[in-house]
């Protein structure tokens, strides 16, 4: 179980975070919605230890974050990047094995190569996309791979930054599909940050909106559309008019 | 403006220089803690030394050939003035090895690696192909930085020797083609006047010299700002730190080996 409590993080004179309280239980995929700039990537950042919140605690079952062994804290989690950030001087397969290929139980190349073959296929590509570099990929390909690498390593916990920003509507559904099917399959703890209302309904089985720095509304998916919380109300159904300003 | 406003105005960017220089020097012996300590990216070395050591071998050639050449001529047409024509070839041999070989190889391979790999490092920052190493549990300085400071500081000193053989070499051809020297009079001046030590003394700058462009390519990409004005601005601050330092370094190895 994930749970944070009054987590604040300022970068200069700009307060991102106000105090976020929030508990993501394991085995369950809680998404994060809120507007953009308010500190959604920022707090899984924190989570993740990219990025050192100010005050306020985090731990991960119990244990805070900043004081865990980092290696194991990190062995557990993986993570798909809003763009991949896939490296670009790595093949397709070497990205994907690339935490199997290292650390004390790491695999041999060719074992390595299989398994990142194997979740390739898992994700919907083909094994010739293996030795292919990132650069001569489509963006929902570079998704997949990004997806793929963060399974490899079979972790407790995935982050989902944006998953299926920039691709189309089809493409985005595969992933959003490809996403909830890994997650129950792995009965992993999922975290997504996300704008797409499809993706939330795809994806979630909590959802918690992230205003001001805080959170102001958080409950299960199924109960997010009978809310009387008006911000809530505004940004799922996209409502230019209401409590949430908009820059014009 | 007042008096303590102008101490300001002054004093502002004195403490911003010194906490540069605190922060180069921190990074810096963060790399030099990790070159020693597991794990080891040899993979990663061996694609640096190529980079790095391999692929600037045409540049530093070139720039050694002619300027051995010129320096030919410049020695030869000074040295008539006292009819000392004849120091050409243990002048030559002297200058390449001591100053122009190590520091113009230094800084044709700063305008080509540093660049390149603060460009590099620095994409890989705004794309977050460096947080995606963090969580992939690797060490971004170790797995980026630490192979391509220590393949610069091995491939300098090879870059230096060879570009002080060519730069020799031009020398020597300008030396018996338009200044009529004989060729083996030519290059045994060359080999009776040369030392060791003046080989020796421009292949130990050339390792600092490799040390100092890897380092400022690595921290500054490493600390690019977003976007892609971010990263030109990284990339422009790596050559011109690099090439600043190597001159500065060189200025204080010259008076350490040379002055006594």
């Amino acid at each position: 179980m994930i749970t944070l409590a009054a987590v604040t993080k300022t970068f200069g004179s700009n307060q991102v975070l106000r105090g976020v309280d929030l508990t993501i239980a394991s085995g369950t995929s809680m998404v994060i919605i809120g507007g953009s700039g308010t500190g959604k990537s920022v707090l899984l950042k924190c989570i993740l230890g990219l990025v050192h919140h100010d005050s306020g605690s985090i731990t991960l079952d119990g244990q805070d974050v900043t004081k865990a062994d980092r290696d194991a804290f990190l062995a557990r989690f993986g993570m798909l990047f809003q763009g991949g950030a896939l490296f670009d001087s790595l093949r397709v397969w070497e990205n994907v094995a690339f935490r199997l290929m290292r650390g004390a139980k790491a695999l041999p190349k060719a074992e390595a190569r299989e398994a990142a073959i194997e979740k390739l296929r898992r994700v919907g590509l083909k094994p010739e996309v293996a030795d292919l570099f990132p650069a001569e990929l489509s963006g929902g390909m570079q998704k997949r791979v990004g997806l793929a690498r963060a399974i490899a390593a079979e972790p407790e916990i995935i982050f989902f930054d944006e998953p299926t920003t920039g691709l189309d509507p089809i493409m985005a559904g595969v992933i959003n599909d490809l996403i909830r099917e890994i997650v129950v399959e792995m009965g992993a703890t999922a975290m997504t940050i996300t704008h797409d209302m499809t993706s939330v309904r795809a994806i979630a089985d909590n959802v918690a909106m992230l205003h001001g720095g805080k959170i102001r509304w958080t409950g299960p998916v199924s109960e997010m559309d009978a809310t009387s919380d008006p911000y809530v109300q505004q940004f799922i159904h996209g409502r230019a008019e209401g409590p949430i300003e908009s820059v014009r | 403006m007042t008096a303590t406003g102008a101490l300001a105005g002054l004093g502002r960017p004195v403490l911003a220089a010194f906490a540069a220089i605190g922060r180069v020097a921190m990074f810096a012996g963060a790399i030099v803690g990790h070159i020693l300590r597991p794990p080891f990216y040899f993979r990663e070395l061996g694609h640096s030394l190529m980079q790095i050591g391999w692929f600037s071998l045409p540049v530093v050639g070139l720039t050694a050939i002619f300027t051995g050449g010129a320096l030919a001529l410049q020695i030869y047409a000074g040295g008539a003035r006292f009819n000392a024509e004849s120091v050409v070839p243990s002048i030559v041999a002297i200058g390449m090895t001591r100053e122009l070989g190590p520091v113009l190889g230094g800084l044709m391979v700063a305008a080509r690696v540093a660049s390149s790999i603060a460009a590099e490092i620095g994409t890989m920052k705004v794309t977050e192909q460096i947080d995606a190493l963090v969580t992939l549990s690797t060490n971004p300085l170790k797995y980026l930085a630490v192979p391509r400071v220590l393949a610069a500081t091995l491939a300098m000193p090879f870059l230096v020797a060879t570009g002080d053989a060519i730069g020799i070499m031009g020398g020597w051809l300008v030396g018996i083609t338009r200044l009529d020297f004989n060729s083996a009079t030519y290059l045994k001046n060359t080999i009776d006047f040369l030392e060791a030590w003046d080989v020796g003394s421009g292949l130990v700058k050339g390792a600092v010299f490799g040390f100092i462009v890897a380092l400022m390519g690595c921290y500054h990409g490493m600390n690019s700002a977003r976007g892609a004005q971010g990263v030109g601005r990284a990339t422009k601050s790596a050559v011109v730190s690099a090439s600043v330092l190597i001159l500065a370094a060189n200025y204080v190895l010259t008076e350490l080996f040379f002055t006594s």
